[in-house]
């Protein structure tokens, strides 16, 4: 069985996966637009939580979130499935490619056997697609990919049943119901409402705020845990600002392209207006990784770099406030 | 970010021939998909993480080595996991995953709970209770 499925290349795996599904469905929905429906954007800070031993900082909300509320603000009707036997698993994935229906899984990075060694951690958040089934093979669209790649029956049910934090326990999902006609203006403004909502949120390890809570640290944890703990927390704060997925500056510029497309379908100049400012800010993020990076490159690392950092980051998070403090006036 | 300054430096993905996509701004000021082979100063933060992996790699062998550890847990860290990972995988609770660090408790475990803990770590039971400075994974 082989669906003819169009793989698209995306920046992010969740939103990749949406798109593709959706067009499949010939319902053609930009990555950026299912991003900011669902409102992607999202700063957090998690002290406590420590995840390869630096505190957890996401630029995202909880996986999976942002196809949910995508598809409840479009009116899609999405099929999740959870299985503990990996036998019924696969008889269900099986059944729905024989069906024709391409498939949607969470996975496990770890044992992903076409990933490079490097970006091998337990990370149980990735999504894939998967279209068809030759010669005992699972044909794979994995949209961070170029290209499409295949995985065995039993590379396929390692990744599904990986574990430890969010186990995908082969969880699945494709579109059930697609509505007659949706009302993509109220989508967009609910998006960016929960956006600004979430990003000026009164709580402290939420938003912009958790970016300030984050830059005053930045500037402690010199004196409190030691130069080299710094830097390995400062190196986790670049990577999941910067790595695969994000479309670089921490998902701002994906957002920076929802707003400029979102300000067309709104036919609203100060969405335009919002885009190009968030480009700006998501030059300073990368500027803000620039920065972080030197520390490794020179070696040099005097207190006064860290104060700089801290000062970099508490200006991004002010822009950020005015930024989506001015976003709210616009929708 | 412009089209034209989307990063290109060879990057870990670029070796798979993988290229990631940005957002860029074209000339006209529109919003486009650029791919790219890499950024350094990713690169170098990734360096950073995996260099620190390298150096509890490097000190869990040499505890192993001088019969302070068992070759469980020169293992875990080489498939960059901790105890409760590790304890999901087998099977295993995590307070008898620690115990079982020790050497002397090791060398008594039976084939079956062994059996367990090779198949985490996608190796044989000969493999893991053989010595692990012959192993060259």
């Amino acid at each position: 069985m082989n669906i003819a499925f169009e793989h698209r290349q995306s920046a992010h795996c969740e939103n990749g996966v949406i798109s593709n599904l959706l067009n499949h469905r010939g319902v053609s929905l930009s990555e950026p637009m299912a991003f900011g429906i669902g409102s992607g954007l999202f700063f957090v800070y998690l002290p406590f939580l420590k995840v390869n031993f630096a505190p957890g900082f996401s630029y995202r909300p909880m996986p999976g979130q942002i196809f949910r509320r995508l598809a409840k603000r479009l009116g899609i009707r999405v099929k999740h499935q959870r299985f503990s036997s990996p036998e019924k698993a696969r008889a269900i994935l099986d059944e729905k490619l024989r069906q024709g229906i391409p498939v949607g899984l969470q996975v496990g990075v770890y044992h992903l056997t076409y990933f490079p060694d490097e970006y091998r951690f337990h990370f149980n958040a990735h999504n894939l697609v998967v279209y068809g089934k030759e010669d005992g093979e699972y044909l794979i669209s994995d949209p961070v990919m170029d290209y499409t790649t295949r995985l065995t029956e039993q590379e396929l049910e390692r990744v599904r049943f990986a574990k430890g934090a969010l186990p995908p326990k082969g969880h699945l999902y494709y579109l059930e119901r697609l509505p007659e006609r949706y009302d993509l203006e109220k989508a967009i403004r609910k998006g960016i409402r929960q956006t600004c909502n979430d990003m000026l949120a009164p709580v402290p390890i939420v938003g912009v705020r958790a970016m300030k809570w984050v830059a005053r640290n930045i500037r402690k944890w010199p004196a409190s845990i030691g130069i080299k703990k710094t830097n390995h927390y400062l190196g986790q704060l670049v990577r999941m600002q910067e790595e695969i997925g994000t479309g670089g500056g921490g998902f701002r510029f994906i957002y920076a392209a929802f707003l400029q497309e979102a300000g067309k379908v709104l036919d609203n100049p100060a969405l335009i207006q919002r885009s190009e400012e968030m480009t700006a800010i998501g030059d300073a993020w990368r500027d803000f990784a620039l920065d972080i990076s030197r520390i490794y490159k020179n070696r040099k690392s005097g207190p006064d770099v860290y104060d700089k950092l801290s000062a970099q980051l508490l200006d991004l998070a002010d822009r950020e406030r005015r930024f989506f403090a001015q976003l709210k006036k616009d929708i | 970010m412009k089209t034209n300054e989307v990063p290109q430096d060879e990057g870990s993905l670029a070796k798979k021939n993988v290229n990631e996509l940005c957002y860029a701004v074209d000339e006209r000021g529109r919003y486009t998909t650029v791919p790219s082979r890499g950024w350094e100063a990713k690169t170098l933060a990734l360096a950073e993480s995996l260099e620190l992996i390298e150096e509890r790699i490097a000190a869990t062998k040499e505890a192993v080595m001088a019969g302070q550890l068992s070759p469980i847990a020169y293992y875990m860290e080489l498939h960059r996991m901790d105890i409760a990972l590790l304890a999901s995988y087998a099977g295993i609770h995590r307070w008898f995953v620690k115990r079982h660090f020790n050497p002397k408790r090791f060398g008594k475990l039976k084939e079956k709970t062994l059996r367990k803990y090779a198949g985490a770590f996608g190796i044989t039971v000969e493999q893991l209770t053989s010595p692990i400075w012959q192993d060259n994974e």
